[in-house]
């Protein structure tokens, strides 16, 4: 199909769910009810680092109104083996460690023990009348302090791992790696200016407004039934199923509506808790977290130190980089130090490039994936290193990144070799925006610039199709819909059956009802089982065809479909038509896609922002702000907006406000809404996006996932604007007004 | 357990009578007593607005009133904004504009906007930025919902004009 023919692709219809989420009625995993409810609590570790030496839930289950109480001891002790949680593989005593603490509590919030009662306000007290025995030990909370010699070991049988191979030495760094291309110091001996900086950023969370939830039942019949908020209702079904040691097969997972993960509803805390209560009580039992629950226990992304040096040329042309990145992985190793090691370079063409990867361990809440995991910790380094060289070589900084963009054939650190991207376009579209030549305005501004890459994953996606004698079609899929992605995918189905984006009725079903379907992430959805989707409508298609020539009594090569009408000679037939003929030429027609597409294309997104900042205060203000961001083909242009818009709003959170607060001794101290800083509509303007569209050659429409590139570039495109306005580089993150003031007055003295 | 208190208000124009504990706030009783899941929890203390509804002519966020002071109130929820199966203008403008994405946020957002074009029905950008401040989306970037209120608000004015 060519692109001037599509008629749904690139359109804006109604999200097919829209009525249900602006009238209250559809249903989240919290507005979840069913008869017998009992309410589940988590009790979490007061202490970042501690053996737990007893639990005594005697007084806890005499409260009137508890019916269970439970700790790690509760789950089987099944042998310890590798399982995937949705980004890959882990070890089994990992995850049921980070469910419920066995041994040692390893960060503040860390679960301990759970209680099951007739109210939640009841499942509360009773969680405070359990009793703790801890022995506090010294914590390690960031990565250059868990690094160092001597320092408190989190994992007593953690051996480090050295370019694939264990050392045997015990210690903090889970893992070190390294990628090679080239010749380093060649590469650096050919430069004419070469600049390294240090970087520091902050752990910080991805803010959904929904806290987790789950309920569970397990019924009488052996089956577990659970009712949760998830990117991945298979990833729930099998990490439940390993940590209770049952058959997947018994567990079915129905996914409710999400408010929101941004990566953070990958991991599994509260599933397999919930239904080991129903086991113990025989009811159903839902859990909650509250906000300092989320904030505490689950999620963050990775704080990191990061050390970048680029080299480069009087013409601007980059002849080497290197870089250090030692991620916090939080208590369990896995710290998306690895993707941020594949995106650190990764909108370059440098011929001479090493990277260093550390994922360490740190006495935080285990970290999960945040849009584009790991990436803009990276790229924040790279993107203010590229902007010096440009100062120092008097050369315009997109000029300069344009000069040195990565393109089809460039080969990454890590391996890979592009295929048809979109670097260049991105920054030829940020160099064409008005924005970019427009005055500033005034005193104490100034504009800045940044790119980044997000690779982008495929992964396996399911998907039927059944078409309704009305000439309407139900699809069923099983992608948890984060941000509108029924449509997208209802659309691409529509395109290939030509009808109506709106004929189209999609339903995200539960985990008996579909086919495996890989989690909601790595901007998968709307590519991977958009494709489903694709290959589900051709196969409907393929059958209709079967149906005219029956009737017409022709052969189906003969029939041609165009737009919703099937011809063959001078003879045609509706798509409506035909579907109310299905009866009669053979019964139903059901259409199945399933897919584990290769061909994912990677995004490129780019920013430009004006920021003012008061000199008295150290008060950064956004003034204006464009998002740039190749889309391949944008499936419906609204919600790719939408996507780029909030990834923006995030990465300025991230630059500007958002950090875990600690205290010395592992306590979170701003673990509310009101002192972790999330953009409010008053701090933003309007966010202009500018849709590139380089398509994807490994889609059948082109698309590339865009969910994620556009959280990258923000905090390194606002250090630049900084710079410009008042003069200073920012090498931490979140560049808040004491941050911004300490650079200012450093500078004067 | 403490005992229950009956509380009498009107919800969404209809009488409505129920039992709470005095410790449970009025999003708890809304959710788990009477049912109306449509306000949403994310906080629990105020921060983010996702469980705002209308008490009389006050916009508050229900997490931060009790249930027991609710008696003899006036409340409006989200699921009170549409008029009978007709969508409110907001409602309509929120879908015309993709000014969601999850969707968690929307309840408390429509209710707080529309509080916002009863009371001016011509505000500006930095109003209704100022206005929804108390509300937060984390998905959106507030673009997309910023225009959608513009919009409703203009649309109302043809109407009028």
């Amino acid at each position: 199909m060519k692109a001037q023919e599509y008629s749904v692709v690139g359109t804006r219809p109604i999200r097919h769910d829209g009525a249900d989420k602006v009238t209250g009625r559809a249903l989240y995993g919290a507005d979840f009810q069913m008869a017998g409810l009992l309410y589940g609590h988590i009790l979490r570790s007061p202490h970042a680092h501690a053996r737990i030496r007893r639990i005594d839930t005697t007084k806890a289950e005499k409260l009137p109104g508890v019916k269970a109480v439970l700790t790690a001891a509760d789950f089987p002790q099944a042998p310890d083996r590798l399982v995937d949680l949705g980004e890959g593989d882990t070890p089994l005593s990992y995850a049921r460690g980070n469910v419920l603490a066995s041994g040692k509590a390893l960060y503040r919030g860390h679960a301990v023990a759970a209680v099951a009662a007739s109210s939640a306000h009841i499942a509360e007290e009773a969680a405070g009348l359990i009793e703790v025995d801890y022995e506090v030990l010294s914590c390690a909370l960031t990565a250059p302090e868990a690094m160092r010699e001597g320092a408190p070991i989190i994992h007593e049988d953690l051996k480090t791992k050295e370019f694939g191979e264990s050392t045997g030495r015990v210690s903090n760094v889970a893992e070190h790696f390294r990628h090679v291309m080239g010749d380093i110091e060649a590469g650096f001996a050919e430069a004419e200016v070469v600049v390294e900086r240090e970087f520091h950023t902050a752990t910080v969370h991805q803010g959904y407004i929904e806290p987790h939830n789950a309920t569970a039942l397990w019924n009488t019949d052996g089956r577990i039934l659970i009712w949760c908020s998830t990117q991945g209702s298979f990833v729930v079904r099998d990490v439940t199923a390993c940590l209770l040691d049952v058959p997947v097969s018994r567990v079915r997972v129905t996914p409710m509506e999400i408010g929101g993960g941004f990566g953070g509803k990958i991991p599994v805390y509260l599933e397999p808790v919930a239904a080991l209560l129903s086991k113990k009580t025989g009811h159903p039992v839902k859990i909650l977290m509250s906000r300092k629950d989320v904030f505490e226990g689950t999620g963050p992304t990775p704080g990191s130190y990061i050390k970048v040096k680029i080299g480069a040329r009087k013409d601007g042309h980059i002849t080497a980089a290197q870089a250090y990145l030692a991620y916090e992985a939080g208590a369990y190793p896995g710290s998306m130090v690895a993707p941020g090691a594949m995106c650190v370079f990764a909108a370059y063409d440098i011929a001479n490039v090493v990277i260093d990867g550390f994922d360490v361990v740190v006495n935080k809440p285990s970290t999960a994936a945040y849009r584009a995991p790991g990436a803009t910790n990276a790229a924040f380094a790279t993107e203010t290193v590229v902007d010096e060289i440009a100062e120092k070589l008097g050369i315009d900084p997109l000029d300069l990144r344009l000069k040195n963009a990565a393109k089809e054939g460039t080969r990454r650190a890590d391996g890979p070799k592009y295929r048809r991207i979109g670097c260049v376009e991105v920054i030829e579209a940020m160099k064409k925006h008005p924005h970019y030549a427009a005055p500033l305005g005034g005193p104490n501004r100034g504009r800045g610039v940044a790119v980044g890459f997000w690779f982008n994953v495929g992964l396996p996606s399911s998907c039927t199709i059944s078409v309704n004698a009305d000439g309407t079609v139900n699809l069923v899929e099983g992608s948890t819909d984060i941000g509108g992605t029924r449509t997208s995918i209802a659309m691409q189905a529509a395109e290939v059956l030509g009808i109506p984006a709106e004929d189209v009725r999609p339903t995200v079903v539960d985990t008996d009802s579909v086919g495996f379907t890989a989690v909601t992430g790595g901007s998968r959805v709307t590519f991977a089982t958009g494709w489903a989707a694709y290959e589900a409508a051709q196969d409907v298609m393929r059958q209709l065809k079967e149906r005219v020539a029956k009737l017409w009594e022709t052969d189906a090569a003969s029939v041609t479909a165009d737009h919703g009408v099937f011809r063959s000679g001078d003879k045609s037939m509706t798509f409506r038509e035909l579907a109310a003929k299905l009866d009669q030429t053979g019964g139903p027609v059901v259409g199945s896609g399933a897919v584990n597409p290769r061909g994912v294309g990677g995004s490129f997104s780019g920013n430009i922002v004006d920021v003012e900042v008061d000199p008295e205060t150290g008060k950064v203000t956004i003034l204006r702000f464009t998002a740039v961001q190749d889309a391949g083909r944008a499936i419906h242009p609204s919600y790719v907006e939408g996507q780029m818009q909030g990834g923006s709003a995030q990465g300025i959170g991230w630059a500007l406000n958002e950090e875990y607060y600690m205290n010395r001794d592992g306590t979170m101290m701003n673990s509310s809404l009101l002192d972790y800083r999330m953009p409010t509509a008053l701090d933003l303007p309007m966010i202009d996006t500018v849709i590139v569209e380089v398509p994807n050659p490994g889609h059948p429409f082109g698309a590339r996932g865009v969910g994620e590139a556009n959280i990258i570039p923000p905090p390194g495109a606002i250090a630049n604007a900084i710079h410009r306005a008042v003069g200073v580089r920012m090498r931490r993150l979140p560049m808040n007004p004491p941050a911004v003031m300490e650079a200012i007055w450093s500078q004067r003295d | 357990m403490p005992a229950k208190v009956r509380v009498q208000t009107i919800i969404n124009g209809e009488p409505q009578e129920f039992l709470c504990e005095p410790r449970q706030s009025l999003l708890e009783c809304l959710r788990d007593v009477v049912g109306l899941t449509g306000t949403k929890e994310g906080c629990n203390d105020g921060n983010c607005g996702a469980c705002t509804v209308m008490l009389d002519d006050r916009v508050v966020t229900s997490c931060l009133v009790l249930g027991v002071e609710a008696e003899g109130c006036r409340i409006t929820t989200i699921e009170g904004i549409a008029m009978g199966s007709e969508l409110h203008p907001l409602q309509r403008s929120f879908l015309e504009n993709a000014a969601l994405q999850c969707g968690i946020c929307t309840p408390g957002f429509i209710v707080a906007a529309k509080a916002l074009l009863d009371h001016d029905p011509n505000p500006s950008e930095e109003q209704i930025r100022l206005w929804l401040a108390n509300n937060l989306c984390r998905c959106t970037g507030y673009d997309k919902i910023i225009r959608a209120v513009q919009q409703a608000a203009a649309q109302a004015q043809e109407v009028r004009a």
